[in-house]
This record gives structure tokens, C-alpha cells and sequence, in this order.
């Protein structure tokens, strides 16, 4: 998924090939990923794909089934991972991901460390922004969610960035051998101020920690065990998105001119009757150009959860 | 992975400061924010008096300063005791505690302070320290005791930054740089707020070894925090219409050394639709550039500080590294392979007059994405983008960012919020006919 070897970085011209992971496209909302095998097909409700057709095709394309029926392949990326992966748990999505990734201050290079992995969804996006010299370790105490998600890096190609470790964070902490090497933590756990303390032996100085945790009484009790566990400028955020959707439409002109000669008195005895007839005047008087309008999509995210931002305290 | 790349990266995250490095002075938790670089010579202004940096040189980011007033002037010493801090944890124990004041029997009039401002000055002349002249300010007011613990902490808070102000060093990050510039010159960098930001370099999947063609018209924060993310390796490429490039400014505030700015190019519009190679227009814009070349980089204090809007003064672009004209074999292979991301921030360019000539130079299934502040223009966009089937997973969105003040007892939503994030036009282009002939 991620341009780790340079001489592929270009890897969009680079066509379609046997053992590729592409995301098949058949609507915004509707996408899979599928790993392709010369000898397989692909069914949905627009028919059979064969998988053969697709090799040597470039990422991006048009693909037809028997039935004529079409999806697009495209090259996997992690916000597109996110909204093709296995749930296995509650996962984050693109809005947290993002600001998470800027407020922790990520670049290639930098040591994060993450509990829980959950369904690697915030993971994917963390491999992204440390890579190519970077690494990612995460924690997960569920040893089927950790096999899975390292089974999911080992599909998407982040194997080499990504260390998947077994472990009860809020019981025992990070690993020692981890003791002053991050750059950066990310806690998404039911009890977040249990592994704080850890958090901060873990941190350089000057770290920044993040933890995610839906309800307020959480971030209550974990803003207080960072205050005194020499974390500061803590600082808690909701992030929402909204988004749009856009039409074209020819909407009826107003014609003031009709609306004079309507208007003449005695003509019109009853105002009821008046209003109705402008109305079908408005209506019949379509000449009007198309424009394009926007309006908030009807059902919207109301909260995901708080983001607790804070960075150990450097101290001579 | 090579010695010489490992270096550069560390070097990159450098956590110490160093003579010549970009710094953001926070003055009082937040209350004025300064970027600065740290030389022998350079001062930052608090209050009435000027204090020499120097002594900011070779200390780790995120160390705290303090005031001190000796025997060679005004200086900044470095807060090393966790003394103080304890204290204000003591503080905030009591917060919870004894919440049975109120302000009932508050009044407020100037006779409240028995100590004079000579007083305060005499206290100064015999050397005490901001925090004891606070401390006396506190023993000396009337009505301190009987204030609610909420306005004791923050009377206290207001003579602190008055009499014992206090300077965080912070390192000059995207989310810093943005977060500073959207509190203070909000229009410099389009109203671009960060989540929004954040926002841009995922949809455009910005990672390591990517070669991201930018429009930044936003004073080179685009190009910067796509610069931070790519660590030295791929491109940001800076395209524009006509003769000049846009100004990259912003880009001087991030400490990036040579191998991350050498990744920061630019080329016009016309080179990259031209299939010839340029020749005139090229030379040109090169000695354009050379003549710039050896400007003091003392001069680059000027422009960096936010502070009295001299920024204004330096508006002239001095093309220093980052910038330069990309390589004929980056612009070889971007025409033949194409970019793998694209991010428009043109607040006053049509949105979809810019996308219908770059979108071409993008390869098959490369995210991109466009930032305005309005939304009409994105709409139009969309649809038109829809109409000529350029792309798919078209969507509009608008980020929203609320603050909590989280404290015990007394947590809610901030007051105060950015209403307006802009909005941000996302799709991933596909392989169509129509756009088959224009890359091939
Ligand atoms: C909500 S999920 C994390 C989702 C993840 N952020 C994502 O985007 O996919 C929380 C995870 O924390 C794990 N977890 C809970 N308590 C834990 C503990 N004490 N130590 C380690 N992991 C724990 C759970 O098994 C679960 O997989």
C-alpha cells in the first residue's frame, strides 16, 4: 500500500499484476478489497468478474463483468483500507486519523507506540506517516485481533513498519525495552489512565501522548492522571465531519412581471385563490438556467469520541 | 536503508536546539505566540524589555523559561525545578475541595491592593523574583481571601504573566505553524484551520517516496506540510500560471535541512503542459532565483517573525533552497508516469479551472483533493467532475473542531470555536478515455 521501496513509488503506472491488493469500486459506499489470483473471480450483483481480465490493466480502470455490469480497481490507500476492512471492533475513522496523525506530530522516522490494535484501522494510517524509517509497535491483549490485524499488515504491505505485540496494556504497561524510545503514544483503551504512567516512562521528552475514549468520564480521570504524571498542555478536541451532497437542478423562475397584473384589485377576490395561481405562474415559467446547489447530507457522525492531546513535560 | 538517510531523518527530528534553528516562542501559555531563530544577536520583546535568545541555544524543545532580572540585564533562565509545579497541583486539590465561596460579598475597587507600583519597583530593584512579587501582590490584596478558588487561580494567573511571564520553547511543526498562523493572520494562510489541514494530507495520501503536485496560494504551508511528511524523499511540487511562483514563505519556519528542501520544487504550469523542453522562460527564472541566492539568511529573522507585522516588509520572495526549479529527470518521469497525489488551496483561483488542467498530470487511481473556504465553488467542481467523468468517490466535506476545557467539576465545551474550517472536495481520478489520451 505504501511506496516503501522507491523504485515503485510510481507504482499507479505500474499495472495490474497477479498477488495485487486493489480495492474494487462500485459506489462510494460500496467497495471490497480483493487480492487478485489469475485463477479467481469476483461476484457481486453485477455479474462475474474474472480476475484474469484485470491483469495489466492499470489501477484506476474500468472493469466489465460477463453481464456487462462494471466496477473500477483502484490502488489501496489507508483511507480506503479504512473503509474496506474487517471490524472487528469499533474502529477510527478518517476525521480522528487525521487530526491524530498532525497532533502527534508524525513524520517518517519517528517511533509511535499504540494500544489497542483493534481492527489496525488508525494503525495503517500511523505506519503511513512514520514510514519508510520509522516504526509502528501496537498492542492488543485479544491474541485473535492481534493475528488478524497482523495478518491484514502483512496484506497491505506494512509488515516492515508495523510490529504487532500481544499484551495487557492496562495491566502490565509497554515493554521496558521500549523505556524512553517513542516519539509518540496513541491509547484507544476502555481505561486509558491505567497505562498512563507507562505512557510517559515510554515518551521522550517533549512527547506528545494521545488518548481516545468516547465518553467524558474518561477523559475526566484521564486529563487528572496526566496532570500529575509530568504531562502538560493537555488538551481535549471532538473533530466531526459533514458532508454534502450536491445536485443540479432547473429551479422556476419568480416572474415579478406576472405578479403585477395578479395583483390588480377586484381581480382577485379571494387571497387564498391569488396565492395558489402564482404559485402554478411560478411554476409553469421554467426557462431558468440549471445551477448547482449544496445541502448537508440527511445522517451524520454526532460524535466518535474526545481526543486528549498532552506532551511530557521536559524537565532539566 | 542507508547511514546517510538514517542521519538525515534524525536530523530532521532534532528534539535540542541548535544556533541558526527556527523556534516558536509561546509567551504565556498561549497569550502571544513568535517564531524566532535562535542566533547570538536575535531578542524577543515581553513587556518593555528585550531578551537575549542565546540562552534558548542547545536546550531540548519544550523547555520553559522564566524572567530573571540580574546583574547584566534582563535575561531568560531555564525553569529546571518541578517545585512550582507541585504547587500548582496543591492548588488545584483545593479547587475541588472547598467550593463553598462565592462572590457575594466581592467588591471590587482599587483599594484592594495595598502594595504601589513603587513598592513593586523597589521589590525589583532588590532583586526579587516575579514569582515573590507575586506572592507579595497575593498577601497584599484584601479581597484574595474571600474570592472563590476559581478567581484567586486566575488573579494569581493575571499577575503572573504580568510580574513573572514565562516562554515555552516549541518546535515548528505543521501543526504549530498552522495552529499560530490561524490564531494570528488567519488570511495569510487562506483560513486554513488544522484539522483541515490534517484533513488535506490524508485524502492525498501523502507518505514517504509520493510525488504530490500542490496550488498552494496559501504562503507555502501546503508545500511545507507536505514537505514534513515526505522526510527527504519523493516531491512537492509547486505548479502555478504565469511567470512568478507563488510564495513559499512559511516554508522557512520549519527547520528542514537540505535533503527535505531539495524535495521541494517547483515548475510552471506551462512546462508541465509543454512536451518540448522550455529554454527561454527557464533560464530566466533561474537567474532569477540565483540573484536571490546569497541574501544573508539573517534577513530570514525578519520575515519569520510574526510579531509587529513585519512580515509585510519582507513580502519579497527570497528564493533560498526550497524552491528550486524541479530536475529535468523529476519532470521526465512526472510526465511519463504522472503525480501520485494532488492538494489545491487557491482561495481566490476558480476550483474548477485549476483541476481541469492538472487533473491530467495525475496517474490513474491517485487521490486528490481541494480546499476553499466556500463551498460553491466545490459544488461546481464536483458536478463538473462528475459530468466528465474524470473521477469517482467524489465528496464534500467540512470539518468541525470544538475544544473542551476539562477540569474537575467544571468541564465543557470552550466558549469560543472556529465556525468555519473551509470545506474540502475529495475524489480519486480514474482511467477513462478522455483522460487516457492527455497522460499517455
Ligand atoms: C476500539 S478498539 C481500537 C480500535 C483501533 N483504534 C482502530 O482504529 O482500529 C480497542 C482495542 O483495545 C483492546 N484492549 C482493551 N483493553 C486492553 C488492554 N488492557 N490491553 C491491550 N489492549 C486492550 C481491545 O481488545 C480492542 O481491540
Amino acid at each position: 500500500m505504501l511506496p516503501t521501496d522507491p523504485m515503485k513509488k510510481l507504482s499507479f503506472k505500474r499495472h495490474i499484476s497477479d498477488g495485487d491488493l486493489v480495492i474494487v469500486y462500485e459506489k462510494h459506499d460500496n467497495m471490497k478489497a480483493v487480492k487478485v489470483s489469475e485463477k479467481s473471480v469476483l461476484e457481486n450483483r453485477f455479474g462475474v468478474f474474472k480476475h484474469s481480465d484485470w491483469i495489466g490493466k492499470p489501477f484506476g480502470c474500468k472493469v466489465s463483468s460477463h453481464k456487462g455490469g462494471f466496477v473500477y480497481l483502484l490502488a489501496p490507500t489507508p483511507e480506503l483500507w479504512t473503509l474496506v476492512l474487517s471490524h472487528r471492533t469499533q474502529i477510527l475513522y478518517i476525521a480522528d486519523i487525521s487530526f491524530v496523525v498532525m497532533y502527534l506530530e508524525l513524520i517518517p522516522g519517528c517511533v509511535v507506540l499504540e494500544s489497542g490494535t483493534g481492527s489496525g484501522s488508525l494503525t495503517t494510517s500511523l505506519a503511513r506517516a512514520i514510514a519508510p524509517t520509522g516504526h509502528v509497535y501496537t498492542f492488543d491483549f485479544h491474541e485473535q485481533r492481534a493475528i488478524a490485524a497482523r495478518e491484514d499488515f502483512e496484506k497491505t504491505g506494512l509488515s516492515d513498519l508495523v510490529s504487532v505485540g500481544v499484551r495487557d496494556i492496562q495491566g502490565e504497561g509497554f515493554p521496558k525495552d521500549l523505556v524512553g524510545r517513542a516519539d509518540a503514544v496513541f491509547l484507544d483503551l476502555p481505561q486509558p489512565w491505567l497505562a498512563i504512567p507507562s505512557a510517559g516512562e515510554m515518551l521522550k521528552e517533549d512527547g506528545v501522548l494521545c488518548s481516545f475514549s468516547p465518553c467524558i468520564e474518561q477523559v475526566q480521570r484521564s486529563s487528572e492522571t496526566l496532570a500529575s504524571n509530568s504531562f502538560t498542555d493537555i488538551r481535549t478536541f471532538e473533530v466531526l465531519l459533514r458532508t454534502y451532497e450536491v445536485r443540479e437542478a432547473k429551479m422556476d423562475q419568480c416572474q415579478t412581471q406576472t405578479q403585477t397584473e395578479e395583483g390588480t384589485p377586484g381581480a382577485r377576490p379571494f387571497k387564498r385563490k391569488q396565492r395558489a395561481s402564482e404559485a402554478s405562474n411560478w411554476q409553469a415559467d421554467n426557462s431558468g438556467s440549471p445551477s448547482v446547489m449544496a445541502r448537508p447530507s440527511g445522517e451524520a457522525k454526532g460524535h466518535t469520541g474526545y481526543l486528549t492531546f498532552a506532551r511530557l513535560k521536559c524537565i532539566a | 536503508m542507508s547511514a546517510v538517510e538514517q542521519e538525515d531523518n534524525s536530523n530532521q527530528n532534532r528534539r535540542i536546539t541548535w544556533e541558526g534553528c527556527s523556534v516558536l516562542l509561546d509567551i504565556n501559555d498561549g497569550d502571544r505566540l513568535v517564531f524566532s531563530r535562535l542566533t547570538a544577536g536575535s531578542i524577543v520583546k515581553i513587556g518593555n524589555k528585550n531578551y537575549p535568545l542565546r540562552p534558548l541555544i542547545g536546550c531540548p524543545f519544550g523547555s520553559l523559561f522564566q524572567v530573571e532580572n540580574g546583574a547584566n540585564g534582563p535575561s531568560l533562565a531555564r525553569i529546571t525545578s518541578t517545585a512550582e509545579d507541585n504547587n500548582a497541583e496543591d492548588k488545584k486539590e483545593c479547587d475541588i475541595k472547598e467550593e463553598s465561596r462565592d462572590n457575594r460579598a466581592l467588591i471590587d475597587n482599587n483599594t484592594a491592593q495595598t502594595l504601589t507600583g513603587e513598592d513593586i519597583e523597589g521589590m525589583r530593584r532588590q532583586g526579587a523574583s516575579g514569582n515573590a512579587i507575586v506572592e507579595a501582590l497575593i498577601a497584599n490584596s484584601a479581597t484574595f481571601e474571600n474570592k472563590t478558588s476559581f478567581s484567586q487561580e486566575k488573579y494569581r494567573l493575571k499577575k503572573q504573566k504580568k510580574y513573572a511571564p514565562k516562554v515555552l520553547l516549541r518546535r515548528p511543526f505543521a501543526r504549530s505553524i498552522c495552529d499560530t498562523y490561524f490564531k494570528k493572520y488567519p488570511a495569510r494562510i487562506g483560513f486554513l484551520r488544522v484539522d483541515t489541514l490534517s484533513l488535506l494530507l490524508s485524502f492525498a495520501n501523502v507518505s514517504a517516496h509520493s510525488d504530490v503536485l500542490v496550488v498552494d496560494m496559501i504562503g507555502g504551508l501546503i508545500t511545507g506540510a507536505v514537505a514534513e511528511r515526505l522526510g527527504g524523499t519523493g516531491y512537492v511540487c509547486n505548479t502555478y500560471r504565469g511567470d512568478s511562483p507563488y510564495s513559499i514563505e512559511i516554508v522557512r519556519i520549519f527547520n528542514f535541512n537540505d535533503e527535505i528542501n531539495k524535495r521541494i520544487v517547483r515548475l510552471s504550469l506551462d512546462e508541465l503542459c509543454n512536451n518540448g523542453d522550455m529554454k527561454e522562460d527557464e533560464v530566466m527564472l533561474q537567474s532569477a532565483n540565483d540573484s536571490n541566492v546569497d541574501n544573508p539568511s539573517s534577513n530570514v529573522l525578519e520575515s519569520l517573525s510574526l510579531e509587529g507585522g513585519s512580515m509585510e516588509a519582507s513580502k519579497v520572495y527570497k528564493a533560498a533552497k526550497p524552491g528550486e526549479k524541479a530536475p529535468q529527470d523529476a519532470i521526465r518521469s512526472w510526465k511519463e508516469n504522472g503525480f501520485s497525489s494532488l492538494i489545491i488551496a487557491a482561495p481566490d483561483v476558480d476550483a474548477w479551472s485549476i483541476v481541469k488542467e492538472v487533473l491530467p498530470f495525475l496517474s490513474f487511481s491517485a487521490p486528490f483533493v481541494i480546499y476553499h473556504q466556500y463551498l460553491q465553488p466545490l459544488a461546481t467542481c464536483m458536478h463538473n467532475l462528475q459530468v466528465e467523468k474524470m473521477a469517482i468517490g467524489l465528496q464534500i466535506t467540512e470539518p468541525w473542531l470544538r475544544e473542551y476545557q476539562v477540569l474537575p467539576s467544571r468541564t465543557h465545551p470552550h466558549m469560543q470555536m472556529s465556525a468555519c474550517g473551509g470545506y474540502i472536495l475529495s475524489g480519486t481520478k480514474i482511467c477513462n478515455e478522455k483522460s487516457t489520451t492527455t497522460t499517455q
